[in-house]
């Protein structure tokens, strides 16, 4: 009897797994949001079972056969008042449960690590701290915070995890950022669930969850040896930024120094904190975004630069984090005659590095 | 209830035609049509309201975001024709109005002189706007036509409005944002051509029915819908004018 | 089901009679210059059926190539201008106007006593309007096609693609206007026509919905017009309203886009409830039960309708704080369609009921409605939005309640007022089969999918991976009996124009003026306006009737 069960058994392990009605549970969220859907199924389940009775059994007991003469009735408050009320009070219930996990979803914890990942037709490009590049894959270890910073090159893409329970928008113009922590090693579906052209279909790849040995030595063998930051202060200083952002004391530029996360004040008086999308917008749309103080000569590097390069710039400024490392950048000369968007001007702009 | 024995009923041959001429027949009496008439115009000029909402909207949020560049380029609006089309305009539903008072005291010369007004004003007002959009066509500031910043990133290039403004000049990534700004003003006021356009030909229409002696015999429901109308085209370059020509002028 | 309602004339004497609207006046012109409502009904009525078969044969070609996982049955671009199409044809071309254009056009005039609508040449116009636009997006279809999605997203519409994105947005634009003309007279009717003694409480719920749905069609369509606008131009003219290189906002198009197009789902749905309203009453022959509540929250969807647009963008990258309160007036809306389902259910209790083919079709709208409506909580609860969004689980949602909402009612509608239109009625027995055919086929064809939307199976994918298969397999196998199920109406009601019982004046012994009259009705619907003196759906009174009726003989 014991390997006709265990033949059963395999049997049904299989079906289940080929029948799945929900997808892998992979992250943390997963099983939260989980929770609410399957009430929201119960829910759903009940209601219907309630209507498809009421009309099953009023047709059974008045039909004509049955009940020839209709009994006219003009309703009542009551009964208006408790199917008012009661599916009210569950959607509301909903509302709430699923706000929570929605600020959830998209309030990413203060450690987690930052990839960033463009999208444009038609596939994926992540780009991690550490100057790993992966083309319709991501790889991430488990039990850490992961935030995805998006953005699309071209038209409305959406990265989507189905494990992970996550998706997000990745837009043209500005960035979105989503953030998961992965629980359970395995390779799951990566999806971009917003129509973009002919290739729709196929921009999808790869998500390898590893655990976190595995995940080192991963990062070990894809390493380019350039971190992310250190391509941004390649094109940073290719790019002639260095010839205002310095700390020289006549600089036209504020020196980026600890910049990231700072609270400005901007020429029109406005005070804002300086993250990912201000940094972005003030290499793209500078005149809007000059800092109180400084005039607004900046030029703008859109057309310039791509939006990988964007990311590039953004890493090394976040972790710009002394005088001396801006020095270490100025002192840089310029490496690249063909690095992305390198319009940059004849050296005669940007001779002075004294520090 | 009327009984179902009777078969062949020729709604024709047994009604009386008590009710005048011009009221149609599904219609019980002529108040009600009157009514009816109205109401439906009041309706359709809701939607159209709901139509220029979406280019308003889009002015809002542009003008928002971008308010340097949307300054720089509403300076280069001429307010002596904007004014003069205001003027033009509000004259025009005023001659209007009294076409419809006119009509209502069965003065036929009368209402065809005030449609007659109101027909050469609202041609006034285009033939003004031909000429501004033809010099913003010559200033290459069309949008998708050749479209220049540098009315906006030199200044000094654009003497007349530098003389007047004393604008500072616009760095590059703002006035590129300029093209928003005549995009917006092409669409709304284009838009607005069009109302005019139409309903100038309806008034053309207006004038010939009228010299027959179509709306002094007691029955002027279309000269008063179309007042409607006309209004409404009014109103809404009222909201036009200060929001496209006045961003700030003062100095 | 041998308890029937069904109470004809004598067939041996019955007759059509002669004087009728359609026997009025004959040849060509008489029909493509008429200003009767009832006979522009009839030409809304075989211009939608016509693009019903166009979008459908689209969808027959979109399960075929979802039989495998491969793109294999067509190309890629092609297999994007077919779900494309598709969607256009069936949101703007049949669901739009089906019930207010065909049933609203033929039946609010004389349901309010009135003899045509207020604005009788304006109702032309709207078909004509229609049907340009119709003749556009076949062209357009013709010509190459659109590979847009029926959504226009932009970029992707401005500047990305190649195809007939003008001239399909020129053909939507038209029909928009053909929709916001025919609102705008059904809002003049029931506000200026209603006959004496008709107060807005004694009207059928049939007018509540369509006024509500009017309302909608109204206010939220010019919307859709100037988005259309504006994406013309940006791709004539690159203004740059939605290109972020130049300072636009591809989001402010969705703001745009949604505006209209939730409201156009309300109304889409609003004027099939009103049939399932009338449907209900005579197969139970009650009152609707809480008739102020049913009239009360079709005003409510379509107030709170015009409030919920943002849901659609939940992901988008709109602040929390926006999803916040669209989430919240989502579940709003919500709540008046729940109310309505139980109080049709309630009119059932101590009714007398029979189950005829309107009847049949008014059960599948409410289980399936139920199913639909409830799904798109899930959508509206925006925790679990963000896994089910743009996946199948939305697909299968907008089916649920469109085709398994709307067109069934529309399906009850026809069957319940074609003895009323045409004087004949339609064979009984086979109409109970194609219901129950619909049914089942529409469970096969996309319950699954909602398995498929949870598993994480994108919208618009012309190819999957293998381990979508089998549930995209029972998806297609349940559409051929679909399809099925929507070809034998044209076949059976075709038949009953010739050999149909005579139906005389009110086979369904129903309230409603429009069965006060023969049938097929006189061109000006009624000899003289009748007084109103009782309420929407008094039986009573119309036992009082029938005891004062002369047996007429057709």
């Amino acid at each position: 009897m014991d390997h006709i069960s265990q033949v059963l058994w395999q049997f049904l392990v299989k079906w289940l797994t080929n029948f799945a009605l929900f997808p892998p549970e992979a992250s943390k969220i997963a099983p939260q949001m989980d929770a609410l859907y399957f009430f929201i199924v119960l829910v759903s389940l009940i209601g219907l079972t309630i209507v498809v009775l009421l009309i099953t059994s009023f047709s059974v007991l008045y039909s004509k056969r049955r009940h020839p003469v209709a009994v006219q009735i003009e309703g009542s408050t009551l009964l208006e008042a408790t199917w008012t009320i009661i599916p009210l009070g569950l959607f509301l219930m909903m509302f709430v449960w699923g706000a929570l996990i929605y600020f959830r979803v998209y309030t990413p914890p203060a450690n987690a690590m930052n990839i960033y990942v463009v999208g444009k037709q038609w596939m994926w490009k992540a780009e991690h701290p550490g100057g790993q590049h992966e083309i319709n894959s991501l790889h991430v270890p488990t039990g850490q915070p992961v935030q995805l910073t998006l953005i699309s090159q071209d038209v409305f893409h959406s990265f989507s995890i189905p494990a992970f329970r996550v998706k997000r928008e990745a837009i043209p113009g500005r960035y979105t950022t989503v953030w998961f922590e992965p629980t359970v090693p395995g390779t799951y579906h990566l999806f971009c669930t917003q129509y973009c052209g002919t290739e729709h279909s196929h921009m999808i790849g790869d998500v390898v969850v590893m655990t976190p040995e595995d995940y080192k030595k991963w990062l070990a063998s894809s390493t380019s040896g350039m971190s992310l930051a250190q391509n941004g202060e390649r094109l940073f200083a290719s790019l002639s930024c260095t010839a205002c952002h310095n700390t020289r004391p006549d600089a036209r530029g504020p020196s980026l120094a600890n910049v990231y996360g700072a609270t400005l004040t901007l020429t029109s008086g406005q005070r804002i904190t300086a993250d990912d999308a201000y940094l972005r917008e003030a290499i793209l749309n500078p005149s809007q975004h000059i800092t109180q103080g400084y005039a607004p000569i900046m030029p703008t590097y859109q057309g310039q630069v791509s939006e990988e390069g964007v990311f590039a710039l953004v890493e090394y400024i976040k972790h710009l984090d002394s005088d001396y490392r801006v020095q270490q950048t100025t002192a840089t000369t310029t490496l690249l005659p063909e690095s992305e968007g390198a319009a940059a001007k004849p050296a005669s702009a940007q001779r002075e590095v004294k520090p | 209830m009327s009984d179902s024995t009777v078969i062949t009923y020729d709604a024709q041959a047994g009604e009386e035609h008590e009710h005048p001429s011009y009221q149609r027949h599904h219609f019980e009496t002529i108040g009600q049509q009157n009514d009816a008439t109205n109401f439906a115009m009041w309706l359709f000029l809701l939607t159209e309201i709901m139509f220029f909402g979406g280019l308003f909207t889009a002015y809002l949020i542009y003008r928002n975001w971008y308010y340097p560049a949307f300054v720089a380029a509403s300076h280069q609006l001429d307010i002596f024709w904007g004014g003069l089309n205001t003027l033009l305009l509000i004259t025009s539903s005023f001659t209007m109005a009294m076409g419809v008072w006119s009509a209502e005291m069965r003065k036929q010369g009368a209402l065809v002189l005030c449609l007659t007004l109101t027909f050469v004003l609202g041609l006034g007002f285009l033939g003004i706007k031909t000429i501004e959009y033809r010099e913003k066509f010559e200033k290459h500031h069309v949008p998708g036509l050749h479209y220049s910043v540098q009315s906006f990133t030199n200044p000094a290039s654009d003497p007349e409005i530098e003389r007047e403004y004393r604008d500072k000049p616009l760095p590059p990534d703002m006035a590129t944002h300029t093209e928003l700004y005549f995009f917006l003003y092409f669409a709304m006021t284009g838009m607005h051509a069009l109302h005019m356009i139409i309903g100038i030909c309806i008034l053309g229409f207006m004038i010939v029915r009228a010299r027959a002696g179509a709306y002094t015999g007691g029955h002027l429901a279309f000269v008063e819908n179309f007042g409607l109308y006309w209004h409404f085209v009014d109103i809404v370059w009222i909201f036009l004018f200060p929001l496209l020509y006045l961003i700030s002028r003062h100095q | 089901m041998s308890e029937t309602i069904v109470s004809l004339p004598d067939q041996e004497t019955a007759s059509i009679p002669k004087m009728n609207y359609l026997s009025k006046e004959n040849g060509l012109l008489s029909w493509l210059l008429t200003s009767d409502h009832k006979r522009i009904a009839i030409l809304y009525l075989i211009s939608i059926s016509f693009f019903f078969f166009i979008g459908g044969s689209l969808a027959a070609l979109i399960r075929l190539e979802l039989l495998t996982p491969q793109s294999d049955l067509m190309a890629t671009d092609t297999y994007n201008k077919v779900f494309s199409m598709h969607g256009i044809v069936m949101v703007f071309f049949f669901l739009v106007p089906s019930v207010p254009a065909t049933l609203g056009n033929f039946f609010l005039p004389m349901m309010l006593g009135a003899k045509d609508l207020a604005l009788p040449k304006v109702n032309l116009l709207s078909w004509y309007l229609y049907m340009v636009a119709g003749v556009l997006a076949l062209y357009s279809m013709a010509a190459g096609g659109v590979d847009t999605g029926w959504t226009f997203t932009t970029p992707l519409s401005t500047h990305y693609v190649n195809t007939h994105v003008i001239t399909t947005g020129m053909a939507i634009f038209v029909a928009g206007f053909s929709s916001i003309f025919t609102g705008l007279n059904f809002i003049v009717t029931i506000h200026k026509m209603r006959a004496p003694g008709m107060t807005w409480f004694r009207m059928p719920l049939f007018i509540w919905a369509h006024y509500a749905a009017s309302i909608l069609m109204v206010l939220g369509t010019p919307v859709l017009a100037i988005a259309l606008v504006l994406v013309v131009l940006e791709r004539t003219v690159g203004i740059g309203v939605f290109d972020p290189a130049k300072g636009g906002d591809p989001l402010l198009f969705q703001h745009l886009f949604w505006f209209y197009s939730h409201p156009a789902v309300y109304i889409m749905i609003l004027p099939g409830m009103g049939v399932i309203s009338e449907v209900i009453s005579t197969f139970s022959r009650k009152r609707v039960f809480g008739y102020t509540a049913v009239a009360f929250s079709s005003v409510a969807i379509a107030v709170f309708g015009f409030f919920v647009w943002a849901h659609h963008m939940f992901i988008m990258g709109i602040s929390s704080y926006s999803v916040l309160v669209f989430s919240l007036l989502t579940m709003l809306v919500a709540v008046p369609s729940a109310i309505k389902i139980f109080n049709w259910a309630f009119t059932l209790y101590k009714g007398s009921i029979t189950f005829e083919t309107p009847m049949l079709y008014a059960f599948g709208f409410m289980g399936l409605f139920t199913i639909g409506g409830m799904t798109g909580v899930f959508l509206g609860t925006s925790g679990t939005d963000i896994h089910l969004t743009e996946t199948y689980f939305i697909v299968a949602h907008f089916h649920f309640v469109m085709v398994g909402g709307m067109l069934m009612a529309f399906l009850a509608g026809l069957h319940f007022w074609w003895p009323k239109m045409t004087g004949r009625m339609y064979p009984e027995k086979i109409s109970q089969l194609a219901a129950l055919i619909t049914f089942i086929g529409f469970n096969f064809t996309f319950f699954p999918q909602f398995i498929l939307g949870t598993l994480g199976m994108p919208r618009r994918y012309a190819s999957y991976p293998a381990e979508f298969q089998v549930l995209n397999v029972l998806s297609t196998a349940g559409a051929s009996i679909l399809g099925v199920g929507y070809l034998l109406p044209v076949f059976y009601l075709l038949w009953s124009l010739k050999y149909g019982a005579i139906a005389g004046e009110n086979p369904w012994q129903a309230t409603g003026l429009e069965w006060q009259t023969q049938s097929p009705p006189l061109t000006e619907n009624f000899t003289e306006i009748p007084v109103m003196d009782h309420e929407a759906y008094d039986y009573e009174w119309l036992e009082r009737q029938k005891e004062k009726e002369v047996p007429s003989v057709g």
